[in-house]
């Protein structure tokens, strides 16, 4: 048995080291800070192991090619960062329609537009879930340290094969270039899941035909036993294009549901402090760890705070959300941006729990000071 | 009942296909399956991508692994697809507003690569399934719905585009040469590297109709008599080729294919374990 | 050669009807005006003149007429 390997790692080195022991052995991308190392060293590692790099021409390209490469049975990642994110959206989309699975890293900046490169953000999250159009399933993971940045890409890479789903990774340039001591586990102690593939032999192979009591179908690869099409237009079972409105609605339905009815299997998050606590912080990725600091120093005052650390953002934790607001008095949701996670948790919270949020995009870290002087305030 | 060539390449019970009267889509499909029977490819070894529009409806008809994909993108597909499994013969279709204006970027970069992907344009100088715009291949002067007083932007030579870009195989015919469009398709196919054909094509219902070109078989009969061999053409100055369709295998080299370098690189690590 | 002369001169002239859409450009480049649009349809009007020579087949945008061999009838 191999000894654990302990290393002092980057954000986006762990990210890699994460998405080579899940099996990724595709990697398009384009350069764009702060996500670059990622691309970088993808080129370095994957033809180590048998895997092929590309740089793309574009963002768009890149996308198009990890799903190209993923329906011809490769797992495949690509990276990026805000203005990227914006230019894969119209590829996310025909991952998410066609059913590809796929992940996309976003290391978040600042934004609108080029906005600040070289700043953290976390001002994606409503365009992980809405960025491409149309009514859609989307999962979104959003890491807090470098070594949960390892756990969680191979968690994408799980949920994007055993869904058939494009899975977003949220972090943000703290997580992406911050260094941290990481354990890389034992290869046996990792799970990895692979996508499920149609039994062999069948007379009638339709690729998107669902068994009983299933809502994914097993997917073939192109260059294998089976021949069949794939397109970005509404499709029955056959895979071909179709106008009628029941396979319209009854595809999107369950694109929606595949997601849905696994939100136990998806939903991933820690409550830090929570068991007495009257006040709850909501925080997630680099600012989730200020977020714990503020709570240890309002603790050490008296005031009886927790922190409630969403690791999934999409799917919303709905349940989990609702249950935390039932508990607490007041909710405080911190995040760098203007409140965009807070929307949900009014949604949900509001009847229970008086919902207050603490926002920042100038380009700096939340301090644990400024989080405390906010759980003061309210 | 069909002829044995549709029988065996096409998904007969997708037919007959969408395309409109005296299109010659259909005549280009033909002639590309007919290359492929020629060559005797096991047809799940052949991938055939495209982008958005009516050229790129083509693949939903025939019988192979066959991707429609997004408006401009079926390259960028199509070279993760070729560099996940470089045994695969991919092919790509697309039309001049699919791959020369939307799909540019990836065009020049595909043919820059050099990646063994035979690309088939099917160019009818026109937008047609959104109605008669034009496009980067309308000739200037002409008019589409988007140039009600005639086309003021330079039309592209897309064959010297790409051959600029880094293509090692380029030609060009026109839906009245068919056997030629076949020829060209073989040979792109067996070029280890990008191949580019560009086939000219008819739209009678948008660009004949916008444009004053007569019936199908006026504009069938255009493209015969205004198109001259490459090897015709080599004798004849400029000005006497002027509005002249130039057919034929353009242009041809030899140089290294993308997948096939990535590949040394992956056996060199294999070498050094 | 005499063998595939043979197979070539038994192949049949074959309209799909259903799947013509009337263009009219296998009437206009039949070498030997063996066909005609009546109705939008085509028609074959002087199949003894027909030399069986593929121009329609190679040409016809829709795969509506083709000359089959005995393994297509």
């Amino acid at each position: 048995m191999m000894s654990n390997h302990i290393k002092l790692m980057q954000g986006n080195e762990a990210c890699v080291e994460g998405a080579i022991a899940a099996g990724m052995r595709f990697f398009a991308g384009y350069p764009i800070t702060p996500s670059t190392e990622i691309a970088e060293i993808s080129a370095q590692r994957l033809p180590r192991v048998g895997g092929k790099f590309i740089q793309m021409e574009d963002e768009i390209g890149s996308m198009a090619a990890v799903i190209g490469a993923s329906l011809t049975g490769l797992k495949a990642m690509t990276a990026t960062s805000g203005p990227g994110f914006s230019l894969k959206q119209e590829n996310i989309g025909y991952a998410a329609i066609a059913e590809v699975p796929c992940v996309i890293i976003n290391v978040q900046r600042g934004g609108p537009s080029t906005g600040l490169p070289t700043s953290p953000a976390q001002g994606d999250i409503m365009q992980a879930k809405w960025g491409t159009h149309g009514d859609h399933p989307v999962i979104a993971l959003s890491p807090s340290s470098v070594r949960e940045t390892f756990d969680l890409t191979i968690k994408a890479f799980n949920y994007a094969e055993k869904y058939r789903v494009p899975v977003i990774m949220l972090m943000d340039e703290v997580i992406g270039h911050m260094r941290e001591k990481v354990e890389i586990p034992n290869r046996e102690d990792l799970e990895v899941i692979d996508r499920k593939k149609p039994t062999s032999g069948l007379v009638d192979y339709k690729p998107y035909r669902i068994e009983d009591g299933e809502l994914v179908p097993p997917m073939a690869e192109y260059g294998g036993e089976y021949r069949f099409h794939v397109t970005g237009l509404v499709h029955d079972e056959t895979g071909f294009p179709s106008n009628t409105p029941k396979v319209a609605e009854s595809l999107i339905k369950r694109l929606i549901k595949k997601i849905d009815d696994n939100k136990k299997d998806i939903f991933l998050y820690e409550e830090y402090k929570l068991e007495d606590a009257e006040i709850a912080l909501i925080s997630f990725g680099s600012t989730a760890r200020s977020a714990k600091s503020a709570v240890d120093m309002a603790r050490a005052e008296g005031i009886k705070v927790g922190l409630f650390r969403p690791i999934t953002i999409w799917p919303f934790l709905d349940t989990e959300i609702e249950q935390l607001a039932k508990k607490v008095n007041k909710i405080i949701t911190v995040e760098m941006n203007l409140g965009q996670y807070a929307i949900e948790v009014e949604r949900k919270a509001c009847k229970y729990a008086h919902v207050d949020k603490y926002g920042k995009l100038n380009g700096e870290l939340i301090t644990p000071d400024e989080i405390l002087k906010k759980i003061k305030e309210v | 009942m069909s002829s044995r060539l549709i029988n065996e390449y096409l998904r007969e019970d997708k037919l007959p296909h969408i395309w409109c009267p005296g299109c010659s889509h259909g005549i280009t499909m033909r002639a590309i399956v007919k290359a492929i029977d020629n060559l005797n490819i096991e047809k799940n070894n052949i991938c055939i991508v495209s982008g958005i529009g009516c050229s790129s409806r083509a693949p939903g008809y025939m019988d192979f692994n066959t991707l429609h994909t997004t408006h401009g993108r079926a390259l960028a597909f199509a070279t993760g697809i070729k560099m996940a499994n470089p045994k695969l013969k991919v092919i790509v279709i697309t039309g001049d507003g699919d791959c020369a204006a939307i799909g540019g970027n990836h065009l020049i970069h595909a043919a820059r690569r050099n990646i063994d992907i035979t690309t088939i344009v099917f160019n009818n100088n026109i937008y047609g399934m959104t109605g008669g715009q034009y496009s980067p291949t309308t000739p200037q002067g002409e008019r589409g719905t988007t140039a009600p007083f005639g086309n003021i932007d330079k039309n592209f030579n897309l064959c010297n585009l790409v051959k600029a870009a880094g293509a090692t195989y380029t030609g060009r015919s026109t839906a009245y040469h068919v056997n030629m469009i076949t020829k060209l398709v073989e040979e792109g196919i067996k070029n280890k590297g990008f191949s580019f054909i560009e086939t000219l094509s008819i739209c009678p219902t948008y660009y004949g109709r916008k444009n004053k070109k007569g019936n199908v078989v006026d504009m069938m009969n255009y493209l015969k008599n205004n198109s001259i061999n490459v090897k015709a053409a080599e004798k004849l100055s400029d000005e006497q080729l002027k509005d002249k369709i130039i057919v034929g295998e353009l242009y041809k080299t030899q140089e290294p294919e993308y997948t096939e370098e990535y590949k040394k690189i992956i056996e060199s690590f294999q070498k050094e374990r | 050669m005499a063998t595939s002369l043979k197979i070539k001169n038994e192949k049949k002239l074959i309209v799909k009807s259903e799947w013509c859409k009337g263009c009219g450009i296998c009437a206009a480049f039949c070498p030997k005006n063996v066909l005609s649009i009546e109705n939008e349809i085509v028609k074959i009007v002087d199949i003894d003149a027909c030399i069986k020579c593929g121009q329609c087949e190679m040409r016809c945008p829709d795969y509506a007429i083709y000359l089959g061999g005995k393994d297509d009838e």
